[in-house]
C-alpha cells in the first residue's frame, strides 16, 4: 500500500502552527509532570540505595523499622561484635561500628523554620564502613570530643552549619570541625559526631543500631540466622541496601502514586486537546482526503497520515515536556522521610528508561487523541469529499 | 437575548468539539479543586487548634522524652490552668496500611485539655477505670467496625511487643473539623509496663499539653515555660498548638508545594487546549464576522460574540465540574481516612473553580477576539472557510 | 414616478484612486474614477477580471478605504469617517447581497433577516414586524422559521436580499448576485431586484459577469485596468 507521504504529514503540522503549537503545549505539561514525579521517585530511591554498601549489615531491634526507634543495649552491641563471620580491619579488630542516632530541630536556610536532622554517633570505623563518604573540608571530629562533622546537603540546607560554626544540643555546645560528602546518599542530610559523646549529651545507655561488614558476603544469611535465634539478642540484622531501600519505598510510593495519578487525569485534557485538533485539521482537508483518495491512495493510507500527524505532534510535545523536565535536574529537594521522621535531600534523576517512558506516555496520548478522528476521515466516501469541499 | 440565542447556538454548531472541550473543562476544574481540599485537608490540623492550647516538647526534637517530673514544675508556672501529657505510641493494627494516630495519655486531664471529644459520662468512667482501655474516635470504630468491650491488639514499634486494649468508648467530634481518627490509650499502662520490662526506662513524656485561660498571653507564658527548663536536663521548647501542627506540615513542605504549583499547570493545559479551540471556531468563522462587519455592527461586537461563546462553555463546563467534584472528594475522603482524618471541598474552593473557569474561557478567547475584530471586511469575505 | 433628472446625484466620486500594497510593491487598482449614480438608478458595474469593479463597490460601500479621491453619499465624504463612524454609517445607509449570500447558519430565515435591525434603535415588537413585512416581499413568509442549509440557493438569496431591505437603506450593493444560480433562479433574482427599483425607487449598484443581469440593469458601466471606459450615461435612459 501506497504511504502518503511524511513531508505531508509534516507540513500540515507547520501550515498550521498555532493549532500545533497550542495541543503540543498542552501535552508537553502534561509529560512535564509524569516525568517529574517519576525523575523524583526515582531521585529518593538512588539516593537511599546508594546509602547501603552490598556487603555491610545493619542491626536493629526487632521490628523497629527505624534507626530512632530502635534501642540496642551496651551488653547486646559487645555480643555481636564478637560474631563469627564479620569482617576485621588491617589492626584485626571487627569491622563493626555501634551507633546511636538522635534527631534534633535545626532551623532551615531562608525560611527559618525548624526541621529534624538526623545526628549519628560513630567513629573512625563508621567511617570506614561507609567509603563512599569522603571528608571535603576540615577534619574528622577528635573522639570524645563535642566536635561534629555535617554532611553537604546539612551544611547547604541549613542555617548556621559551615566550617567552625557553633550548635547548641543537649545541653552543651559543639563545632563543627568538617564537612563530608556523602556521594548524594543519605549521609548527606547527616550531622555525624562522637558516639559516646553524643549517648552522654542525651544520657542515652543504649545504641541504636551496630553496623558491620561481611567477611564473605554470602556469609549474611548464617549471621542474621544467628542473631534471629539468640534468645539474648531482641534483634533482626538486614542487609544495609535492603534496609535503606524500605526506607524509602513508602515516600518514594507515595510521591509516585499521587504524581501518576495526577498525571492520568492531566493526559485527559491533553487527549482532549488532541482529538478537538485532529478533528479539525480532517475538516479542513475534506477536499484533499477526497483528492488523495481519487488519486489512488488506500483508506488505509488516509489513517497512517493522520495518525502519524497526531503522533507527532504528541511526540514534538513530549520531547518538550522531557526537556523542561531535564532542567529539573539542577533542582535539589529535601523533605521529611516519613519512615526516618528526618530530613532527606535528593536529587531529580532522570534515568533513560524514565525518558522513554515518557515518550512513550507522550505517543499513547497522540494515538487515543488521533485515532477517532483519523478513522473517520478514513471511512469518508471520495463523493461525499469532493462535494463538501 | 438575540445575542444569546446566537452564543448558544454557536457554542454547539459543532456539539463534539464542544463537549470535547467541556470535558477538557470538567477534568481540569474537578483536578484543581480536589487538589486544593488535598492540601488544605493537610492543615486540616493546624484549623482544628485551640488557641488556649500550648505543647511543650523537647527543644532537640519530637522524639526526645521529657522527664514526668516537669509536671509539677509547670503547673507552678504563672498564666497555667491546666496540664496534661501525651506520649506517640506509634502502634500497628495487623498491617502498617491501616495506620491511625495513637496517643498514651493521662485520661482525665486530658480529656478536660479536649472538650471537643464527646464522650458519654458512663463510657468517660469506664475508660478511667480500665488501665488497659482505650477510647477511639468514632470514624475509626466505624471504619473497623469495633463496639464497646472488643479488644484490640496492637503491635508497638517505639514500645516493643503485642499489646491488648479494650475499647471503653467512643467519642464524636464536636464538629466537622475534629479529628475521629484517633485512639487514646491510658499513659500509666504503658509507662508500668515498660518499667517492668527494663529499670531504668519509663517515667517519661512525649509532650506536655497546657491549657491556658488568655489566649493573648501565649508567647509570654511559652517563654516563661522554657525560661523555667532552660540549663537543664532537657530543654523545652513550647509553642501554640498551631505552631505545633504547622511544624508538622511543614515537614512536607516540598510536597505541598508541588501540589499547588501542579494545580496551576492543569489550568495552563487547558487554557491551552481551549484557546485552540476558540482560534479554531474563529478561523472557521472568518466570512461570518466580516459579513456582520459589513452590516454595521462594531467590532466590539465580534469581540463580544467570541467573549461570549468562550465564557458560555467554560461555565457550563465549570459548574458541572463543581458539581462532581463534591461526589468525588466524598469518596476519596472514604479511601484516604487514615492519611486524611478531616477532608471536605471549601466554599473557597468552589468560589475559585468558577473563577478558574471563567478565567480560563476569558483567556482563550482574547486572541482570537483581538484578531478577529481586526479583520478588513474585504479580505474576510474573500475568505471562503 | 418622479424626474430625477435635474436633482443633485445620490452619489458623486472624484479622482477616485484605490492601490494595495503587496510586499514592497505598490499595485494600483483603481486610477482616478469619476462617477454619479442619481438615486432609484440600477448600476451595473462591468468588466474584466482586475479592472478593479469589485473595488470600486467595497469602497462605495464603505467597506473599504480610498487611497485618493472623494466618496460622496447623500452629501457625506465616508472617506473622511473614522472606523467606528463608518460602521454606523454602513448599519444605516448600505444593504449587502453577496454571491454565496454569508447567511447566519445557525440562524433561521427570520433571525438572518432580523440582524442588521439590531443595530437600529427599535423595540423587539417592530423589529418582528419589519421583517414579516419584508419577508413577504420576497415571498418567502411561509420559510421563515427555516435554516439556511433547508433553503435552496434561490430560497437563500431572496433572504439576503429581504436582510439587505429591511433596514430601508439608501444604497443596495450587490457583488455578483446571481453568480450562484441556475439560470432560472437568477432570473427570478433579477426580478425581484428590479422590483425594487421600479416600486420601491431604491438605488442598486450591481457587479456582474452576467449578461442577464446587466440586461436588467437601466446603465452599464464598464472599467478595465482601473480606469472607466464607458460611465453609461449615453445609453442610460433616465431612471423614471
Amino acid at each position: 500500500m501506497n504511504a502518503v507521504p511524511m513531508s505531508y504529514v509534516v507540513r500540515n503540522l507547520w501550515v498550521r502552527r498555532v493549532t500545533t503549537l497550542l495541543t503540543a503545549s498542552g501535552m508537553a505539561l502534561v509529560v512535564y509532570v509524569f516525568a517529574t514525579v517519576l525523575m523524583m521517585s526515582e531521585g529518593i530511591r538512588a539516593t537511599l540505595v546508594a546509602t547501603g554498601q552490598p556487603d555491610n549489615t545493619i542491626v536493629l531491634r526487632k521490628g523497629a523499622g527505624a534507626e530512632i526507634n530502635s534501642g540496642i543495649s551496651r551488653g547486646q552491641a559487645a555480643i555481636i561484635e564478637t560474631l563469627p563471620g564479620i569482617a576485621l580491619d588491617a589492626a584485626g579488630q571487627p569491622l563493626a561500628s555501634k551507633e546511636p542516632v538522635v534527631l534534633n530541630n535545626l532551623p532551615k536556610r531562608g525560611t527559618g523554620k525548624p526541621s529534624n536532622v538526623t545526628m549519628r554517633g560513630t567513629g573512625a570505623t563508621g567511617l570506614l564502613l561507609r567509603p563512599q563518604v569522603r571528608l571535603v573540608q576540615g577534619r574528622l571530629f577528635r573522639p570524645g570530643t563535642n566536635e561534629v562533622i555535617a554532611g553537604r546537603a546539612i551544611a547547604e540546607g541549613f542555617e548556621g552549619v559551615q566550617l567552625g560554626a557553633t550548635l547548641r544540643f543537649g545541653g552543651r555546645d559543639w563545632t563543627v570541625v568538617g564537612l563530608f560528602d556523602a556521594g548524594r546518599s543519605g549521609f548527606d542530610s547527616e550531622l555525624w559526631m562522637d558516639a559516646d559523646a553524643l549517648m552522654q549529651a542525651f544520657r542515652r545507655q543504649n545504641y541504636s543500631s551496630v553496623i558491620f561488614r561481611l567477611a564473605d558476603p554470602e556469609g549474611f544469611d548464617a549471621l542474621r540466622e544467628r542473631i534471629d535465634t539468640d534468645p539474648r539478642l531482641t534483634l533482626e540484622a538486614k542487609r544495609e541496601q535492603r534496609f535503606y531501600a524500605e526506607q524509602s519505598e513508602s515516600l518514594a510510593n507515595f510521591i509516585r502514586v499521587l504524581g501518576l495519578g495526577l498525571a492520568a487525569i492531566f493526559s485527559i485534557g491533553a487527549v482532549v486537546g488532541a482529538t478537538i485538533t485532529m478533528f479539525g485539521a480532517v475538516a479542513s482537508r475534506i477536499g484533499e482526503i477526497g483528492t488523495l483518495r481519487a488519486l489512488g491512495f488506500r483508506r488505509g493510507a488516509v489513517l497512517l497520515a493522520f495518525l502519524a500527524e497526531s503522533l507527532l505532534l504528541a511526540l514534538a510535545g513530549g520531547v518538550l515536556g522531557l526537556l523542561a523536565a531535564t532542567l529539573m535536574q539542577a533542582v535539589s529537594v529535601s523533605t521529611t522521610n516519613f519512615a526516618t521522621f528526618s530530613e532527606l535531600a535528593f536529587q531529580f534523576t532522570l534515568t533513560p528508561a524514565i525518558a522513554l517512558q515518557s515518550l512513550l506516555f507522550a505517543l499513547v496520548m497522540g494515538f487515543i487523541g488521533g485515532f477517532v478522528p483519523a478513522w473517520r476521515a478514513a471511512r469518508m466516501k471520495i463523493v461525499d469529499c469532493l462535494r463538501a469541499a | 437575548m438575540f445575542v444569546l440565542r446566537l452564543l448558544l447556538k454557536n457554542a454547539f454548531r459543532h456539539r463534539l468539539r464542544t463537549l470535547l472541550t467541556m470535558l477538557g473543562l470538567v477534568v481540569a476544574v474537578v483536578a484543581f479543586g480536589m487538589l486544593r481540599t488535598i492540601v488544605e485537608a493537610w492543615y486540616a490540623g493546624a484549623e482544628a487548634s485551640s488557641s488556649t492550647r500550648l505543647v511543650t516538647r523537647s527543644a532537640t526534637s519530637l522524639t526526645v522524652p521529657l522527664p514526668l517530673a516537669y509536671a509539677e514544675r509547670l503547673r507552678a508556672v504563672d498564666g497555667i490552668d491546666s496540664i496534661s501529657w501525651s506520649n506517640w505510641f506509634g502502634g500497628i493494627y495487623i498491617e502498617p496500611r491501616n495506620f491511625f494516630p495513637q496517643f498514651a495519655v493521662d485520661p482525665s486531664s486530658y480529656l478536660a485539655l479536649y472538650p471537643e471529644y464527646r464522650l458519654s459520662d458512663e463510657q468517660r468512667l469506664a475508660w478511667f477505670r480500665d488501665r488497659q482501655g482505650v477510647v477511639v474516635g468514632r470514624k475509626l470504630a466505624d471504619k473497623h467496625g469495633w463496639k464497646l468491650g472488643d479488644t484490640i491488639a496492637m503491635r508497638g514499634t517505639i514500645y516493643a511487643g503485642t499489646w491488648s486494649f479494650v475499647l471503653r468508648g467512643i467519642y464524636d467530634g464536636a464538629d466537622a473539623g475534629t479529628d475521629e481518627n484517633q485512639m487514646l490509650i491510658q499513659w500509666a499502662f504503658i509507662n508500668e509496663t515498660m518499667k517492668a520490662r527494663s529499670r531504668g526506662r519509663g517515667d517519661t513524656v512525649g509532650v506536655f499539653v497546657v491549657g491556658i485561660r488568655d489566649p493573648a498571653n501565649a508567647a509570654t507564658i511559652s517563654q516563661r515555660i522554657d525560661a523555667q527548663f532552660r540549663n537543664s536536663l532537657a530543654e523545652t521548647l513550647t509553642e501554640t498548638e498551631k505552631a505545633f501542627q504547622l511544624g508538622f506540615v511543614a515537614m512536607s513542605e516540598a510536597i505541598l508545594l508541588a501540589l499547588q504549583a501542579v494545580s496551576f499547570i492543569v489550568i495552563v493545559i487547558i487554557m491551552a487546549v481551549m484557546a485552540n479551540t476558540m482560534a479554531m471556531t474563529a478561523r472557521e468563522r472568518l466570512a461570518e464576522y466580516a459579513t456582520l462587519k459589513a452590516l454595521g455592527f462594531p467590532p466590539s461586537f465580534v469581540v463580544r460574540l467570541l467573549f461570549g461563546e468562550s465564557l458560555l462553555i467554560a461555565v457550563l463546563g465549570g459548574l458541572l465540574g463543581m458539581a462532581l467534584t463534591l461526589p468525588l472528594a466524598a469518596g476519596f475522603a472514604g479511601a484516604t481516612s487514615s492519611l486524611f482524618p478531616v477532608f471536605r471541598v471549601s466554599e473557597t474552593t468552589l468560589l475559585l473553580q468558577l473563577v478558574v473557569a471563567l478565567f480560563v474561557g476569558a483567556v482563550a478567547a482574547a486572541w482570537p477576539a483581538f484578531t478577529m475584530s481586526r479583520i478588513s471586511i474585504v479580505s474576510g469575505l474573500r475568505h471562503v472557510a | 414616478m418622479q424626474d430625477l433628472a435635474d436633482a443633485v446625484p445620490l452619489i458623486r466620486i472624484r479622482g477616485l484612486h484605490k492601490h494595495y500594497r503587496r510586499g514592497e510593491q505598490d499595485i494600483p487598482v483603481l486610477q482616478g474614477i469619476d462617477l454619479d449614480v442619481r438615486a432609484g438608478d440600477f448600476v451595473a458595474l462591468m468588466g474584466p477580471s482586475g479592472s478593479g469593479k469589485s473595488t470600486l463597490l467595497n469602497l462605495l460601500a464603505g467597506i473599504d478605504k480610498p487611497s485618493a479621491g472623494t466618496i460622496e453619499i447623500a452629501g457625506i465624504d465616508i472617506g473622511t469617517l473614522g472606523e467606528g463612524a463608518l460602521a454606523d454609517w454602513r448599519a444605516e445607509h448600505v444593504g449587502f447581497i453577496f454571491q454565496f449570500y454569508n447567511l447566519m447558519p445557525v440562524l433561521t430565515a427570520f433571525d438572518n433577516v432580523e440582524l442588521p435591525l439590531l443595530l437600529t434603535g427599535l423595540t423587539s415588537r417592530e423589529r418582528r414586524e419589519r421583517v414579516r413585512q419584508t419577508l413577504e416581499l420576497v415571498a418567502l413568509s411561509d420559510r421563515a422559521d427555516h435554516y439556511p442549509n433547508e433553503l435552496s440557493g434561490g430560497q437563500q438569496q431572496r433572504v439576503a436580499i429581504a436582510r439587505a431591505l429591511v433596514t430601508d437603506p439608501t444604497l443596495i450593493v450587490a457583488d455578483e448576485p446571481t453568480g450562484d444560480l441556475d439560470r432560472s433562479t437568477g432570473e427570478e433574482v433579477l426580478a425581484l431586484l428590479s422590483r425594487l427599483v421600479a416600486e420601491l425607487g431604491k438605488t442598486i449598484v450591481m457587479v456582474t459577469h452576467d449578461p442577464k443581469a446587466a440586461a436588467r440593469a437601466r446603465r452599464l458601466v464598464h472599467l478595465e485596468k482601473g480606469v472607466l471606459v464607458d460611465d453609461g450615461m449615453a445609453a442610460a435612459p433616465l431612471p423614471g
